[in-house]
């Protein structure tokens, strides 16, 4: 057992609840855990630890609906204590797991582990999506009523797309038995590369795949949606053609959502410039239309919620040539600074950022996660928008470094991170 | 024997689908009688003396076949069994080549059982004989609604209003899609109960409600009709294991709960234990009525084989 967290008060911040829309300067009473109470000059009793967050904004949580462990299986590039520590110094109190790893999360009692495993943390909770195929293999059902009994949020294989029609439809029809969403990664099977086809890949000599791929397969999944009644989430969405699909389908009354990764509304292609690993993803960056349409849609709110999609890897998984270099990135630690860029573009207001980062994948996902109100659970994050810092490759919390944003300058820092109550991030 | 002034107007018993409720009692009226008789061991052999009644199976079936071919028997028929193992059509005879061939015999009924929908259907369109689908694909199995309906009946007094549950694998069931046609021909309300992907599209258009969660679907009910979760289901994908299929949609005591407390439960058999019922609940008197289904079974074929031999017989 952990001892409890000393109560404590965190004065003058800008508090920001993007689930009621609450925006003022208050005080904020933390006590057993909970959010006790929030107004203005309660004072400071004896025993009660007392934080200036004058200047500063307070926000729920962060509720990171993307991201790939490193344990079980590749604990060389990251454990979860790593992440945790990473996810921590970005202001996450909740994260969504890949079932993809080794080996995938396809059984009820790999779906506990993974919860408990979260709670011994006691800075991040693991909330784990379950393999949709066995193995994710892409050919049989899972057990997806014994694994959202365990406590499955969802259903997707990871990083590979449920490439067969028929078995997409089965998922979608046997999630909606349990009221669970299918998670996919949308690129139509069959396509390999390393970058997105065009004129730079071409330049770069490097195999691509054609942009279309993500609109085929969202194209496909949304037919399987309608026919199916099954509701479907499309991970990562990172074109204009796909976004156009989803928008439409959305004012059709269809049951999909989609999420998109800071790498796609803040980088285009040519970040991967003298064949720069770092920046080699999946799906591969696009070309600027794209990035732009991706902004758009965040704003319109086509896009649901912004997930990091972080996908650790080592330094030797990334030291090879492009083509043969693992694809992925972190995103733990940059994830709000990188959605505040958008809001000093001024493209998103700060509570819609912020409720793209909280409140809306907490509800996506059907938990009571990213709020900020009395008797929620004392996850908060505390940042200050203005302070400047540099992502450097190499320096960054955890352990995995695989970063695109290697060099990047970001305004917004976080300066505390409390999970129930505990500050997990100083 | 019961003198029925309301004849019966069909040929052949293809389907439950497109029978009127008058049409639907006249058999069960019929199949209680010979109920009594066959209790007593009274059965009249005389009614199909000098007919000739085939059961020409082309999938396997045992207590189907057993239950047509006693049936015929305590009528008086000649009764012939014709298995697709021992039948020309393995040879490449087509279909329709076999009824030819059973026309030339002069046989009075035929019962098909066949793993194409629509079979026999086919062959009634070509022979002279009465034509009684004893099952065809995932179309329909009349016999087996029309002993339902009679088991029902039986313990609930009535055969309308009452609230039925049919779980299972409805995607693959033609006792399903018979039993649906029927109980809501009479007036009942039908839910269907399964995960989605062994649910037929579209299957409300049946007149029946659909639902997913078992509890739910058993909520108030007077009779649980389970079906038959075939293994193969599982190698196709549609299930992911038993283990799953029997915690969320086998029936056990914990879920029977949610029925009425007198409701009965069913099952057209063979039955998968521990995999769409427990035991604890098959073997259970106070609710299991699966021994009298298969005794109405016989009963039920006596009523049709009776029914469609009257033009023949210039009965009444």
């Amino acid at each position: 057992m952990r001892p409890e967290p000393q109560p404590a008060l965190i004065t003058g911040a800008r508090v920001i609840d993007p689930a009621s829309g609450h925006d003022t300067v208050a005080d904020v009473w933390l006590r057993d855990g909970v959010i006790a109470g929030i107004g203005r000059n309660q004072g400071t009793p004896e025993g009660v630890l007392r934080i200036d967050g004058a200047g500063c904004v307070l926000c729920p949580g962060l509720v990171d609906m993307r991201v790939a462990l490193g344990e079980p299986g590749h604990e060389y590039r990251e454990t979860i204590a790593t992440a945790a520590r990473a996810a921590a110094a970005g202001g996450i109190t909740t994260l969504a797991a890949l079932p993809d790893s080794s080996p995938a999360i396809d059984g009820p009692a790999l779906v506990h582990w993974l919860r408990t495993r979260g709670e011994e943390t006691g800075s991040v909770t693991i909330l784990p999506y379950a393999a949709a195929t066995q193995g994710c293999a892409g050919e049989v059902l899972a057990e997806y009523g014994l694994l959202a009994e365990a406590g499955a949020v969802a259903f997707t294989d990871g990083a590979r797309p449920i490439a067969n029609a028929r078995q997409m439809r089965l998922a979608l029809a046997y999630a909606r038995g349990f009221g669970r969403r299918i998670v996919q990664h949308p690129e139509y099977p069959g396509f390999s590369g390393a970058a997105t086809e065009g004129a730079l890949a071409t330049r770069l000599g490097l195999p691509a795949v054609p942009a279309a791929a993500e609109a085929m397969l969202v194209a496909r999944d949304l037919r399987l949606a309608q026919l199916t009644g099954g509701a479907v989430h499309f991970a990562h969405v990172s074109t204009a053609e796909a976004l156009a699909l989803i928008r439409a389908a959305k004012s059709g009354g269809l049951n999909v959502t989609c999420d998109t990764a800071p790498p796609y509304f803040d980088l285009n292609e040519t970040a991967i410039g003298d064949f720069r690993t770092y920046a080699k993803l999946n799906p591969p960056l696009r070309a600027e239309p794209d990035r732009e349409a991706v902004v758009t849609a965040l704003a319109d709110g086509t896009i649901d919620a912004i997930a990091s999609d972080h996908q650790p890897r080592d330094a030797d998984d990334k030291r090879l040539p492009f083509a043969q270099a693992a694809a992925g990135g972190t995103g733990l630690v940059t994830l709000l600074g990188i959605t505040l860029a958008q809001v000093t573009g001024g493209n998103l207001t700060l509570m819609a950022a912020l409720a793209l980062l909280t409140s809306r994948p907490a509800s996506l996902l059907g938990v009571e996660a990213g709020r900020l109100s009395p008797g929620a659970p004392a996850d908060l994050c505390l940042f200050h928008a203005e302070r400047a810092w540099r992502v450097v490759a190499g320096e960054l919390p955890g352990k995995a470094q695989n970063t695109p944003f290697d060099g990047r300058a970001l305004e917004g820092r976080v300066l505390g991170t409390w999970k129930a109550g505990r500050r997990v991030h100083a | 024997m019961t003198q029925d002034r309301y004849r019966f107007p069909h040929r052949h018993l293809l389907g439950i689908e497109g029978l009127y409720p008058p049409e639907i009692l006249q058999i069960l009226d019929l199949a209680e009688s010979y109920v009594l008789l066959n209790r007593k061991g009274k059965t009249s052999r005389d009614l199909l003396r000098g007919r000739t009644m085939i059961n020409l199976f082309f999938e396997d079936s045992t207590r189907t076949r057993t239950s047509f071919e006693l049936a015929g028997k305590r009528l008086g028929a000649d009764v012939l069994n014709m298995s697709v193992a021992t039948s020309s059509v393995n040879k490449g005879e087509t279909l329709l080549d076999t009824a030819t061939t059973l026309n030339a015999m002069q046989c009075d009924l035929l019962v098909v059982r066949h793993d194409q929908s629509g079979a026999p259907a086919l062959l009634a369109r070509k022979v002279d004989a009465a034509v009684i689908n004893a099952g065809d694909g995932t179309h329909e199995h009349p016999t087996q609604a029309l002993l339902d309906a009679l088991t029902i009946r039986r313990r609930k007094g009535r055969l309308d209003g009452l609230t039925i549950a049919i779980c299972g694998d409805m995607l693959h069931s033609r006792v399903a899609r018979s039993n649906i046609h029927l109980l809501t021909t009479l007036g009942n309300q039908v839910r269907l109960v399964g995960p989605p992907t062994l649910i037929a599209a579209e299957a409300e258009r049946l007149g029946v409600t659909v639902c997913h969660d078992m509890r739910a679907g058993l909520a108030g009910a007077d009779v649980v009709m389970m079906l038959r979760l075939q293994r193969e289901r599982m190698a196709a994908g549609l299930v992911p294991s038993v283990r799953e299929y029997f915690r969320f949609f086998g029936l056990d005591a914990t879920k029977l709960h949610a029925a009425k407390p007198d409701a009965i439960v069913m099952h057209p058999g063979p039955m998968n234990r521990g995999v769409e019922i427990a035991s604890e609940i098959a073997d259970d008197p106070a609710v299991s009525v699966i021994a009298d289904q298969v005794e109405m079974g016989v009963s039920v074929r006596m009523a049709v084989l009776d029914v469609l031999s009257r033009a023949g017989r210039n009965a009444p």
